[in-house]
């Protein structure tokens, strides 16, 4: 059969002209760690950067005044020390003698200057410009009533800076080992599109050698870091891998060493494979639902709130439904916070047969009964694992109270405009991830006027008593203040946490240096690999 | 011919214009925007944000600005990549894209025609039963099933082939992904070509050709071939685009950075310029195709006359 012959040989002809021209580049022998990232970093400029991932990467490339120990601990990374004023509103930070860029230049004290007025700047417009609105002037510069070189801080000579406060910021220090705060080289604004000329220099433990956006971040050693003798791996792959399916595939196939997340699907089936491998730790963040406090049902209807809360089983939930080692939530800031206890929700410490007993009198007292039962939607953005909680938490509310709720699922990005159009809105699903290792980074959240205040929660007690915590510089005086306010919180029923968020990761045996922490931070340079690959 | 070329061309302006019209309304008119986070920014970062994209202008003015940008090839800024604009990104992967599609189309042919042809000849027979009980299956699994299932067997229990992308390099992270594409395709055309075949094989200026002595290899390779091909060339401009559109999935399951897969984020993170910036491309880039099917109809049966 010559034309099959023919047809066979054409096949051959086209896949070898199409698939020649692709990169190899697995002809070193350096140690390379694979981790999975999840989705693309929206912007590796520090000051532009918005997303856990983007955050992630830019631990491993930059470096800021502070940074983290592997077990989470604050530790001096581009200070070497500082002091701070008596009255709390003055820091003065010494620079590390022998920092660098990678493009082997010191890194100076204004470089941080740099950095913080980049935050600030209108031009530049940040994300996070808001990080460090207790800066003298700061407010001021992001809405462009003053000139970013107004900003309180400043370059005393080359290894000297010096922050100005307008009120005491007790967790400043925890601030400063966010990215946005990271320092900036004058070439970060000198190409203001594309990758080029900005990813490229960086100052921490790695540099940036190719980024191929939807697929893969090649990160290498920069030989100019100061502790690069103390690095272990050589290069640090990041792959963008937005199915967990997929990642949990590509750990399967020994092409990770690190998965970024574990598919809820398979959890058991990974516990039970993967054993120690699995690694599961509390993180700072919790899954809530809110309400819509600004009209009925809910409005002025506290009854009805505590009843919801309280009839829904929390156990049975992260038993069940959620099943990857979460931890109930009966408060709203995470246990594990820094100089923090959280207080409790009334019911905690009640088996649920007792408060399904309380949740039924609340809910008679709000006016409802089985002849006249609460009619409640809950919006959810679509996910299979957002339709599984709602469906559980429907069917414990009809069992418990007799309520008829209608769940809505909804795209993301539709869900928030109408959570925040507050409207149409009855309860609705959300969650908060801490920004830093501080209460205050939970609490100040449902601040009345908080941009993200989504229950529209507003309470003047609670207000204050969250104001005052700020004013405060002896911390335990502060923690007293923050604990109150909580409580306050709690009373009020404005939300419904349901669970506090761990972390799950994949980590190859061969991976050492991985140590659990509340904030989920794995700087690439703590860990290193036993084997060669 | 030439002045057959440029008609359609001037044609495709208005149609392409109306793409981006509708487009830009839809994509502004869909809830939410491309900032919203759970994390709602303050009033003053917001603004400065806007500004920075010009959101905070007037709707007719935004469009203004974005047509004379389209007009001169710049798709402005991504919402998403603020590191990249739109055409690093559709120029980094409609490569990539084009290449999975074209030699998953190329597979598809080429094993389709055959398969088809092979059917045809012997007709009602086992080998013809197998052949298109493998189309059957080819066409009624979805590529989200055969797709995993592809990575499961040979990359996680087998390890010959990669599971994905990035980090590996050559034919072999191809592999996966262009079968994956091909498989509905070659149960397409194979039946196309099946049931062409058959229909060209009992015509008259067949039933001649061998009444001359002809075998049947020359029959089919001289006289049958062409007419039964269009059938499947007229199914290349839907091929191309089910392939193009299918890679959407492939793209996100092997996590491949073609243009696909930007088409699904940009869509869910409202990165409003990313996916004008991929409709409009595509949109183009199917009015071209569709004129490429025309014109090698013309080649392949000389009946076609272009006006």
């Amino acid at each position: 059969m010559y034309s099959v012959r023919m047809l066979l040989g054409l096949l051959c002809l086209a896949i070898a002209a199409f698939a020649a021209c692709t990169i190899d580049d697995s002809a070193d022998h350096q140690i390379t760690l694979h981790r999975g990232l999840g989705t693309d970093p929206e912007s590796l400029d520090p000051q532009k950067a918005r997303s856990v991932q983007a955050a992630d990467v830019l631990r491993d490339i930059n470096e800021g005044l502070l940074g983290h120990s592997p077990d989470g601990e604050l530790v001096e990374r581009g200070a070497e020390r500082w002091q701070v004023s008596d009255d709390g509103l003055i820091y003065t930070f010494t620079i590390r003698e022998g920092a660098r860029w990678s493009s082997g230049e010191s890194l100076t004290a204004e470089h941080f200057v740099l950095g913080l007025r980049r935050l600030v700047d209108p031009a530049v417009a940040s994300f996070y410009a808001q990080t460090v609105s207790d800066v003298v002037n700061a407010n001021d510069i992001i809405s462009g009533k003053l000139a970013v070189e107004s900003l309180g801080v400043e370059a005393v000579d080359v290894r000297t800076l010096k922050i100005t406060l307008r009120r005491p910021v007790p967790y400043l220090l925890s601030l400063l080992t966010h990215p946005s705060t990271f320092p900036a080289h004058p070439a970060y604004d000198a190409s203001n599109d594309g990758n080029s000329a900005r990813a490229l220099i960086s100052n921490g433990a790695y540099k940036l050698e190719s980024w191929e956006p939807g697929s893969l971040l090649r990160l290498t050693r920069n030989e100019f870091y100061w502790d690069n003798a103390n690095t272990a791996i050589d290069r640090v792959y990041h792959h963008v891998l937005t199915e967990e399916m997929s990642e949990l595939n590509r750990y399967r196939a020994g092409e990770l060493h690190v998965t970024s997340s574990v598919p809820p699907e398979n959890f058991k089936q990974i516990s039970e494979q993967y054993g120690d491998e699995l690694r599961v730790a509390p993180y700072l963040g919790v899954y809530y639902y809110g309400f819509n406090l600004t009209r009925p049902p809910f409005k002025d209807d506290v009854d009805l709130r505590s009843a919801l809360s309280m009839a829904i089983n929390r156990e049975v939930l992260i038993e069940k439904f959620t099943g990857r080692g979460e931890a109930p939530a009966y408060s709203w800031v995470p246990p594990g916070t820094y100089n923090y206890t959280p207080p409790q929700l009334g019911f905690a410490e009640l088996p649920q047969v007792d408060r399904n007993v309380i949740a039924r009198s609340f809910y008679e007292q709000a006016g409802y009964s089985a002849e006249n039962p609460a009619r409640i939607e809950l919006r959810y953005n679509t996910s299979d694992t957002q339709k599984r909680i709602a469906l559980a938490v429907q069917a414990m509310w009809r069992d418990v109270l007799g309520v008829e709720t209608t769940l809505i699922s909804e795209e993301f990005q539709v869900l928030l405009q109408n959570i925040h159009d507050r409207d149409t809105t009855q309860m609705f699903r959300a969650s908060w991830i801490g920004d830093y290792d501080d209460a205050q980074s939970f609490l100040a959240l449902m601040l009345s006027d908080s941009p993200s205040n989504m229950p529209g929660y507003a309470n003047e007690t609670y207000d204050s008593l969250v104001h005052r915590a700020a004013e405060q510089t002896d911390l335990d005086r502060r923690r007293l203040y923050l604990e109150e306010a909580e409580r306050v919180l709690l009373a009020d029923h404005a939300i419904v946490p349901l669970y506090f968020y761990v972390s799950k990761h994949l980590v190859h045996p061969d991976v050492h240096g991985w140590e659990d922490n509340v904030l989920d931070y794995h700087y690439s340079r703590h860990l290193s690999l036993s084997a060669a690959h | 011919m030439a002045q057959y070329v440029l008609k359609r061309l001037l044609g495709a302006i208005p149609t392409l214009l109306f793409v981006v019209v509708l487009s830009f309304l839809l994509v502004h008119a869909a809830p939410g925007g491309p900032f919203d986070e759970e994390r709602v920014l303050p009033d003053a970062v917001a603004a400065n944000i806007e500004a920075y994209y010009h959101l905070d202008e007037s709707l007719p003015k935004q469009f203004v600005r974005y047509l004379s940008g389209v007009l001169q090839g710049d798709f402005g800024p991504s919402y998403r990549y603020r590191d990249h604009t739109v055409s690093e990104l559709i120029a980094d992967a409609f490569p990539l894209s084009i290449r999975l599609g074209v030699m998953a189309i190329i597979v598809g042919v080429v094993i389709g025609v055959g398969l088809g042809t092979l059917a045809a000849l012997k007709q009602n027979t086992v080998t013809d039963r197998v052949a298109m009980g493998f189309a059957m299956s080819g066409i009624s699994i979805p590529i989200f099933v055969i797709a995993p299932l592809l990575v499961l067997f040979l990359a996680v229990k087998l390890n010959w082939l990669p599971a994905g992308w990035s980090g590996s390099s050559g034919v072999s992270r191809m592999l996966l992904p262009v079968i994956a594409l091909a498989l509905p395709q070659i149960a397409y055309i194979s039946r196309l070509t099946r049931a062409s075949m058959i229909d060209v094989l009992g015509s008259g200026f067949i039933r001649t050709a061998r009444a001359q002595g002809l075998g049947t290899y020359a029959v089919v390779r001289y006289h049958a071939m062409k007419p039964a091909m269009l059938p499947v060339l007229s199914y290349m401009g839907p091929a191309i685009a089910s392939v193009l559109t299918g890679s959407v999935v492939v793209e996100q399951i092997f996590g491949i950075p073609g243009l696909g897969q930007f088409f699904v984020t940009g869509a869910l993170n409202r990165d409003y310029t990313l996916v004008l910036g991929i409709v409009i491309f595509y949109a183009a880039l199917i009015v071209l195709l569709n004129l490429i099917v025309d014109i090698l109809y013309g080649v392949i049966d000389p009946r076609v006359r272009y006006r």
